[in-house]
């Protein structure tokens, strides 16, 4: 997983509450088995004409020139609700988005950012409010920070805003940790579980195998 | 002192991990063709294997058809692609199967209390966010990401952040025609679509234990739409009733072991939870959505709110009428609709078929209303075909369907089309959700069937006192 330290990048604001993850990825554009081949179909409903169609909406904000480039997402309230599609996450990286403010996320949501190395940030809506304006005067120059080292994001104007992220998350994301691997290293914690519950719980485990069709 | 969530937490813990996090045990995998798929694959490319096949099953709900006759052929663009490589990964894992022509075939969330496959006291995740469904039977159930479940195939654990503990008593009595998915739009439209977030919600008081399982299913089924990690129902006899001698249910002396362990599955008396809420049963009303989130939701008698007593911002509020085609102060119920549609892992089980179908019963849809019931799996069709609901169903102009996901959700495929109104028994009134541009609004099977043969919104009670 990529790892992430701090970016200063072109922030785009998304504001309204309960983004879900339909809209930032419909359904129809899920068409393969397979964690790539997503970014165009990023927020497709809004950021396309035509259901299905690819002529840009220019009202959409990733499709104004001065947000070329964005790379944080400014949010509302309940992020990336809905379903449990990692879909959207792996959508919004593929589009280059590497960190979401928020300020609150849909847990399961929250998760997968986690785990595909983008830092979702909760913060207060005002703040992110008051970052989204100073953002829109000139998005080009008018950048934010998020630097998760120090767990702040920097607005526009330099002014501080520190986030809290669970420890093991921002681990996982400063190191670019496989969660796999990590729980790996407990394996003999896990064997000595299975073997003190099999004795207590034994109906857990007693399942027939798979019929072989 | 220790909720019910505590206990089922403390049982599954593997090791401490920093910042108050657990590795937590994980007894039981469910998979379906659309998440799952990619799961199973991912985990074979990185050369790992499944740990316990046996406790891990699979299928195919989503993508699948519902029409008669169905194969592998679906209407959803490159959808077959999602059934066959599922198909070849679980069968190459040695997981279960749940194929698309097995007899217990269904939605996930309907299959795995049918088949005893979630049991009190259990952890079982799903890549799907439904999967809270299953708290209902006294399990701690959630929906997780793709890449958490190649982690618990792998490793037959999760690392979790414990959630904080909330509980919602229900006291008192429903009234007729007032039912569990009234209670869950109730709850989400007191507190907000994400009065949820952060917390296991545990659904307590006199009212849930009156409920039967199914209706409990269909309560927690709605705790994602809370924004809740999950939702839970303390098990009784009514939960063990249920479960005895389904397929996976434990038999025998490890039948009465396993029931011994589960009476203990409560909050403690003087359990203390970070949250708690209650509501007065008694007095409420069949609940109708107008909106586009499902916090948006009045009595079926009521009208739009005004912003003011929406709960919604300025721009959500304006958004969602528009979307919706209404405006502030517009009576729901004289609303004309184009489909009705009973279905969807919230309410397809064999009691909300029935209590539909006693309002349809002699009846007829409206015309120009396109009707669909899809049963929420193949053991619930057949159970519903031996007491003749299906004819019910198709002699008041409901198509009858093969048990799936269906139109509770568009994937590319069938839809309901532009601007129609529909008033469906599913889960989510997101834009586009059952098609592009359509209108969703979601109500209990009961309002769906009134609604249907109304050919407007209907109150279902008014109907019921006709009959
Ligand atoms: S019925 Fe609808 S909500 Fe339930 S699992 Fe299927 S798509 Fe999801």
């Amino acid at each position: 997983m990529e790892k992430f330290t701090k970016l200063r990048a072109v922030a785009a604001p998304l504001l309204r509450a309960n983004i879900d993850t339909d809209a930032i990825i419909p359904s129809r554009e899920m068409k393969a088995v397979s964690k790539t081949g997503l970014a165009d179909g990023l927020f497709a409903g809004w950021r396309y004409r035509t259901i299905g169609g690819r002529d840009p909406n220019p009202d959409f904000v990733l499709n104004q020139p001065a947000y070329a480039g964005t790379r944080i997402l400014l949010g509302g309230e309940n992020f990336g609700c809905g379903s449990s599609r990692e879909h959207a996450v792996w959508a919004l990286f593929e589009f280059g988005i590497r960190a979401v403010v928020a300020p609150s996320f849909s847990p399961i949501f929250y998760g997968n950012c986690i785990r595909n190395g983008i830092v979702p940030v909760r913060l207060p809506a005002d703040q992110i409010a008051t970052i989204a304006a100073q953002v829109e005067s000139d998005p080009p120059t008018q950048r934010v920070t998020v630097d998760l080292e120090r767990s702040l994001v920097v607005a526009p104007d330099g002014s501080e805003h520190a986030f809290e992220i669970e420890p093991e998350a921002r681990e996982m994301l400063l190191e670019g940790l496989d969660a796999i691997d990590l729980t790996l290293r407990s394996r003999a914690a896990i064997d000595a579980f299975l073997v003190r519950d099999r004795r207590l719980r034994p109906w857990i485990y007693e399942l027939p195998r798979a019929r072989t069709p | 002192m220790t909720t019910l969530f505590e206990k089922l937490w403390m049982q599954h813990v593997v090791a401490e991990l920093p910042g108050g996090a657990a590795l937590i045990a994980i007894d039981r995998i469910f998979l379906h063709e659309r998440t799952g798929s990619i799961a199973l694959k991912s985990l074979r490319e990185r050369g790992r294997m499944v740990v316990d096949p046996a406790r891990v099953f699979c299928t195919m709900d989503h993508i699948v058809d519902t029409f008669p006759g169905r194969g592998d052929a679906t209407r959803m663009p490159g959808g077959t692609a999602f059934i066959v490589e599922t198909r070849a990964a679980a069968r190459e894992s040695g997981i279960h199967l749940f194929d698309v022509r097995d007899s217990d075939q269904g939605i996930v969330h309907v299959i795995s209390p049918e088949l005893g496959i979630v049991l009190p006291g259990t952890t079982v995740v799903c890549p799907d966010s439904h999967t809270c469904t299953q708290g209902a039977m006294g399990a701690f159930a959630w929906g997780i990401g793709s890449t958490e479940a190649e982690h618990a195939l792998a490793t037959g654990t999760l690392r979790v952040t414990r959630p904080r503990t909330m509980r919602i008593r229900f006291e008192g009595k429903l009234a007729p025609g007032v039912t569990a998915k009234d209670l869950s739009l109730a709850v989400i439209s007191r507190w907000g679509s994400a009065g949820g977030n952060g917390y296991v919600v545990e659904y307590a008081g006199s009212a849930i234990r009156s409920l039967e399982i199914e209706a409990r299913l269909t309560l927690c089924n709605m705790a994602t739409e809370f924004s809740a990690v999950t939702g839970l129902i303390a098990p009784d006899d009514r939960t063990f009733e249920y479960l005895a001698g389904r397929r996976f249910a434990p038999k025998g002396e490890r039948w009465d072991a396993a029931v011994a362990a589960w009476r203990k599955l409560r909050s403690d008396d003087d359990a203390q939870f970070d949250v708690e809420y209650r509501i007065d049963v008694d007095d409420l009303a069949p609940m109708i959505t107008w909106g586009t989130s499902p916090q948006h939701a009045v009595e079926v008698t009521g009208a739009v709110p005004t912003l003011e007593r929406s709960g919604a911002t300025r721009e959500a509020y304006e958004r969602a009428l528009a979307y919706m085609g209404l405006s502030a102060g517009t009576v729901l119920a004289d609303l004309p609709i184009d489909a009705a549609f009973i279905g969807s892992c919230t309410n397809s089980r064999l009691s909300d078929l029935r209590r539909a179908a006693a309002l349809l019963r002699g009846r007829k849809v409206a015309r120009g209303v396109k009707a669909i019931c899809v049963p929420g799996s193949m053991a619930v069709k057949r159970a519903a075909e031996a007491e003749g609901l299906h004819e019910v169903f198709t002699a008041a102009g409901f198509e009858w369907r093969e048990s799936g996901c269906s139109m509770c959700f568009y994937a590319g495929g069938e839809s309901f089309g532009r601007r129609q109104r529909v008033v469906s028994s599913t889960n989510r009134n997101f834009e586009s959700r059952q098609g592009p541009e359509t209108r969703t609004h979601i109500a209990s099977p009961e309002t769906v069937a009134a609604s249907a043969i109304a050919g407007r919104i209907a109150d279902p009670r008014r109907l019921a006192a006709l009959h």
